[in-house]
């Protein structure tokens, strides 16, 4: 096996992952750069959560190998380790703290120590107020700090879900359709925080909504039945022969 | 650093309850004690242990309402823990006997005397000692909650598949507490109990000492809870609650703030089964019943589970219920109104008494924060990645 | 021993009589007559003469003079077998088996055996019997000799074994004679030998007979102790078949009554604590049954089983529909809220049958075709409990076809595996939810059926199997039956191991804690669902 490169932040190789049968994952290969924005699509069931599972440590794959970072093996660590490595996840379905308030949700995603003891004895500091505040005026729920996320409308809650994942600081994002449910105007304002976001991370987005992808402006790695279909261009991926026939042959 | 977390968690609110709580622990055994038959504010002496009974259930109920209503884990097993509390306490109390037994052996209780026994078990040693039993009332149950707990939590047992094992565990432990070999005193349990610290267990004075004692134990356990929800770590735990992977994926380790909550909790239990067994006089392996951790949960439900002061109110009211009607005519019929109050409280109650009390508050509270929102309010979607999972719904 | 070859003698007699050859009865009489005549050396020769008769006739009246109950009638010295009756004595016919006359203790004499005389009569007993010409009757004779392992018999059985023709009892009496060896004062080489015979007959009997020997010095001390720890080590076989059985026996019970509850949870995902109570309503169920039965219709008491398990199902899974429709429907996606009502609700229907019938055991017959039982070498087995087993096997594969190959199965599976999607499809979820509550109940009210034949009916029967059902079901997995099966065969046949070396109590503690660490392995137990869908 050859070992990972060092500008590369995300490495998968030969990742399979089968449940009762059925390949999930089929020795898929992916590489993200440090810095880099990467948009993955795929029809249903390409295996988009999948990959997205395996590399939070959700899934154990049955074989392959994933590093982060150079060369820490996350096939050997839970999601918290994982989390604390620097990945973030954003859901599919938008998943806050329904009974926490939009602060107290930001707080408990903020960076820093995640200890029991810490967590029951430690006050928050005025530079983690500072914190709040900034991640508030990014996503545009300053107005709404007190309001419990239960109350939030559908994108409301996609962009505190987003803050959340800003707050812990991460080096790569994995971004689970971010545009679903959102109206036009909302969909390109998220593209905008994407791309705003991009700038000092390597973002993960997975989507199904081509126009926001084309917004996007970024390489396309196309999935199906669990490995890399096409790679490239938003304009070549689409052109690619193999796409249009598993996109529009069914 | 305990200063700022127990100011922390010391609202009006719990100002409130913790004078309740302190006052009644003065006021009812002085009505007690210096009062006569005939004055009107009199307090007759048998209701006093029966009183301090209400009060050990309500800090059990506490330590149920605290892991249910804030972690989302249904124990269908705290009475084991209340037991193992009591347990220990009930062999300090038989160490204390001493002679004055039936059989007047110095050092072995009756029970083991009747069973041949030449020896005092090694689980037995050092029970005469008050300070070493108390230890034991906490780490008994501690000891078992953190084994049991580090086993299911790391492997995620969650749902109804982790409330079923605790059923099992609690079960398990009644089984082997029914055996006289375990050393226990078997199906009898330990009883006939003489003094506690030198005083007379039957004494008014002793009695209304209990009853002191349990009412601030409950005071004290009620401002830690308060404290812990009021912390970081409860917006941890209750952020558990309504979102468990997301908690994982935000670099939590669930699993660690569900064993220290859940431990605690074990430790309550211990502590309130320790004060219940000086004041009712037995302990014996039904308390083990799988049926009685169950009843606990629909204490913590009929008060209410999403307040801290709910359980507390549930545990009273339903066994003050629960009195008056196995003592009347009615008693065959309690058992269905304990069932029609599992179901009922269920269906129709489900933020039970004091969640229903303070909804209207809370609604209001709310309206005004949805007021506040530019956007519409749609709070259907409460579907996260452990969707389908215990809930307490928002006001509507 | 003695009363056991008394009564296989008199087995033999009994099939001696229906074989019986019509010998010439008078001189058969006359040879009788001849046990009154001289002393004991006179009566031994006598014994001896009718023995070589042959007729299995004469086979009562050796027997009773063993006993002691042989007379003479002093008025024509005519011998008679007589039972006291009263003050005065019945005399009946020895070959006739005739009561011929009623005397005083006077008007007879007794004829008096000794110790020499008793073997003679079995020896003679022994010919009679071994050369009979009914298989039956040479293999009961064989038997005999090894309980008693009289070496007087050795002679005796060498001539019957030369004679044999079936390979079967030739064998017996190879043992027998070895027993016989055994007793006696034959070389060493012998009795080794004799050892060998008997070690390839298993069994406690022979353990009896060797486990003296291995006290012994020498040759046959070594080859008994070598023969007594093979046998052992057969019994113990024979013991873990009867564990396994009585572990099959149990699991059938678990099976029964947890398997009502795995499609509910697969299905529903709630735990249905009133599900015990289900199985208790079957059992209340039968007890009515044969009430109504007892008072209308007795002869159809046999048949009472048959119609309680239709109506079991019926009575219990409308209670289930019931209690969906009525209480569980309002609380779907609150599994744990579920827990409590449904616990609720056993509450009220134990109290409920408690009110009706009293709280004590009701008395629910056996119908005469499931009583009693039958071995298979070594091993018992009871009709009830080969009843419930094969009951509960037939109820699973018709469950498992109904799933397979009806709609409503297709539908059942449909929702375990994704509600939404079912929903999506059309199926109606709420009915299939109904339904199926109602199908789980049901069976579960035949287990009731089941239960009420090996356990006491009360209203607490329920209570007694729905941890251990829950363990089943937990452990087995959820959304595949043949998680249930294997689980309730496992845990039953675990806790039956588990018994003897533990007791009842520390075995069924033992199967928690393991289950308990199991979870930890396995959270969605052995047969789990895996994949996206279930993590939802």
């Amino acid at each position: 096996m050859s070992g990972p490169e060092t500008e590369t932040l995300l490495y998968l190789d030969g990742v399979s992952v089968s449940f009762d049968g059925f390949k999930a994952l089929n020795e898929l290969s992916l590489i993200i750069q440090a810095g880099e924005m990467r948009a993955i699509i795929g029809p249903n069931g390409a295996g988009k959560t999948t990959m997205m599972d395996v590399v939070t440590g959700k899934t154990r794959p049955d074989t392959g190998t994933i590093y982060f970072d150079g060369n820490v093996d996350l096939t050997k660590l839970d999601e918290a380790s994982i989390a604390e490595l620097g990945i973030g996840r954003k859901f599919q379905k938008p998943t806050v703290f329904q009974h926490h308030t939009v602060w107290d949700n930001l707080e408990l995603a903020l960076a820093g120590r995640r200890g029991t003891f810490a967590a029951l004895f430690r006050r928050e500091g005025s530079s983690e107020r500072e914190r709040i505040e900034e991640l508030l005026g990014i996503i545009r729920l300053g107005e709404l700090r007190d309001m419990e996320a239960a109350n939030l409308s559908h994108g409301q809650k996609q962009w505190l879900e987003i803050g959340m994942l800003l707050a812990q600081e991460p080096k790569l994002l994995l971004v689970d359709e971010p545009a679903a449910g959102m109206t036009d105007a909302e969909t390109e304002a998220t593209a905008d925080l994407l791309k705003e976001i991009a700038k000092e991370k390597s973002v993960v987005v997975v989507e199904h909504d081509m126009t926001f992808v084309r917004a996007l402006g970024v390489k396309v790695t196309v999935l199906h039945e669990g490995s890399v279909l096409s790679e490239g261009t938003i304009d070549h991926v689409s052109e690619d022969p193999r796409v249009i026939e598993v996109y529009l042959g069914r | 650093m305990i200063g700022s977390f127990i100011r922390n968690g010391f609202d009006r609110s719990a100002f409130f309850v913790i004078l309740v709580l302190v006052a009644a622990a003065f006021v009812v055994p002085a009505l007690a004690l210096y009062t006569t038959p005939a004055s009107p504010f009199h307090i007759p002496g048998y209701a006093i242990p029966l009183m301090g009974k209400y009060l050990t259930y309500g800090l059990l109920a506490l330590s149920v309402g605290l892991i249910w209503g804030y972690c989302g884990i249904l124990s269908l097993g705290h009475g084991a823990f209340f037991a193992l509390g009591g347990y220990a306490m009930g062999m300090y109390l038989m160490r204390q006997i001493g002679t004055r037994g039936v059989y007047g052996d110095p050092v072995l209780p009756d029970f083991m005397v009747f069973l041949n026994w030449d020896e005092l078990p090694v689980a037995w040693y050092g029970f005469q000692s008050f300070p070493y039993a108390m230890l034991m009332v906490v780490l008994a149950p501690g000891i078992l909650a953190f084994v049991f707990g580090w086993f299911a939590f790391r492997s995620r047992v969650t749902g109804v598949y982790l409330s079923i094992i605790t059923q099992a565990m609690t079960f398990a432990l009644m089984l082997g507490f029914f055996r006289n070999n375990l050393g226990f005193g078997g199906n009898n349990g330990l009883t006939d109990f003489k003094d506690i610290l030198g005083f007379n267990i039957q004494a008014p004075e002793t009695r209304a000492a209990l009853f002191a004692a349990s009412a601030l134990a409950l005071a004290l356990a009620y401002l830690i809870c308060k404290s812990i929800i009021s912390s970081r770590f409860g917006k941890v735990i209750v952020a558990i609650r309504d979102a468990e992977s997301r908690t994982r994926f935000l670099g939590y380790r669930v699993e660690n703030y569900k064993l220290v909550v859940w431990v605690l909790s074990a430790c309550m239990a211990g502590i309130a089964g320790a004060l219940y067994v000086p004041q009712v006089g037995i302990i014996n392996p039904g308390e083990f019943e799988p049926a009685n951790s169950i009843e606990v949960v629909i204490w913590v439900a009929v008060g209410g589970r999403g307040l801290l002061v709910g359980p507390i109110v549930g545990a009273i009211v339903v066994n003050f219920a629960k009195s008056w009607f196995t003592t009347g005519a009615l008693a065959p019929y309690w058992l269905f109104a304990l069932g029609g109050l599992f179901v009922g409280v269920t269906l129709f109650l489900p933020k039970g008494i004091m969640g229903t009390l303070g909804g209207g508050w809370t609604a209001l509270k709310q309206r005004r924060a949805s007021a506040a929102a530019e956007a519409g309010v749609s709070v259907t979607d409460t579907d996260g990645p452990d969707g389908g999972r215990l809930k307490t719904e928002p006001a509507e | 021993m003695r009363i056991l070859i008394q009564v296989v003698l008199a087995t033999v007699l009994a099939l001696a009589a229906i074989s019986g050859a019509k010998a010439q009865d008078a001189d058969l009489r006359d040879l009788i007559n001849g046990l009154a005549v001289g002393g004991y050396s006179e009566t031994e020769e006598q014994i001896a003469a009718l023995a070589a008769t042959g007729d299995p006739a004469v086979v009562p009246v050796l027997e009773a003079l063993a006993e002691g109950d042989v007379y003479a009638r002093k008025s024509d010295r005519m011998v008679f077998i007589a039972e006291k009756v009263g003050s005065t004595y019945t005399l009946t016919d020895p070959l006739t088996g005739e009561t011929v006359d009623e005397v005083a203790s006077g008007a007879i004499d007794k004829i008096k055996v000794n110790n020499r005389l008793r073997r003679a009569i079995r020896t003679a007993l022994g010919a009679l019997t071994l050369m009979s010409p009914d298989a039956g009757t040479r293999r009961a004779a064989a038997e005999a000799i090894f309980q008693s392992g009289d070496p007087d018999a050795i002679e005796l059985i060498d001539a019957a074994i030369e004679q044999e023709q079936n390979p079967s009892i030739a064998k017996l009496m190879r043992e027998a004679r070895a027993a016989a060896v055994l007793n006696s004062d034959l070389s060493d080489e012998e009795k080794v030998a004799a050892i060998e015979v008997i070690k390839t007959r298993s069994g406690r009997d022979s353990l009896s007979l060797l486990i003296p020997l291995t006290e012994v010095e020498g040759p046959v001390g070594a080859a008994a102790t070598a023969a007594v720890s093979a046998i052992e080590g057969e019994l113990a076989m024979w013991d873990a078949a009867q564990n396994v059985w009585y572990g099959l026996s149990l699991g059938s019970v678990l099976l029964l009554a947890a398997i009502g509850l795995a499609i509910t949870f697969g299905v529903m995902g709630v735990i249905n604590m009133a599900h015990g109570e289900m199985v208790m309503i079957g059992a209340y169920t039968t007890f009515v049954v044969q009430e109504i039965i007892r008072s209308n219709a007795p002869w159809l008491f046999d048949s009472s089983l048959f119609i309680a398990i239709p109506l079991a199902f019926l009575v219990a899974g409308a209670v289930g529909v019931a209690i969906e429709r009525g209480v569980i429907r309002f609380l779907y996606g609150r599994p744990l809220e579920t827990l409590l009502a449904t616990w609720g609700i056993s509450l009220i229907l134990q109290q409920a049958v408690r009110t009706i019938f009293g709280p004590t055991n009701q008395q629910v017959g056996t119908p005469s075709w499931m009583s009693g039982s039958f071995e298979i070498g070594l091993l018992q087995i009871t009709y009830n409990r080969l009843a419930i087993i094969v009951f509960a096997l037939i109820v699973f594969f018709l469950l498992m076809a109904f799933l397979k190959r009806t709609p409503f199965g297709l539908q059942m599976r449909a929702v375990t595996q994704n509600r939404q999607m079912a929903s999506a499809m059309g199926i109606r979820t709420p009915w299939v939810d109904a339904m199926t509550f109602g199908l789980g109940s049901g069976i579960a009210g035949m287990a009731g059926v089941a239960l009420s034949q090996i356990d006491n009916v009360s209203p607490n029967l329920g209570q007694s199997y729905i941890i251990d059902s829950f363990m089943v079901v937990v452990f087995g997995g959820v959304g595949n039956l043949w998680g249930t099966l294997v689980g309730a065969f496992t845990l039953g046949i675990a806790n039956k191991f588990l018994e003897p070396y533990a007791g009842a109590v520390l075995g069924k503690i033992l199967v928690l804690v393991f289950i308990i660490l199991f979870i930890q392995k396995r959270p969605r137990g052995l047969f789990a669902l895996r994949g996206r869908a279930i993590e939802a």
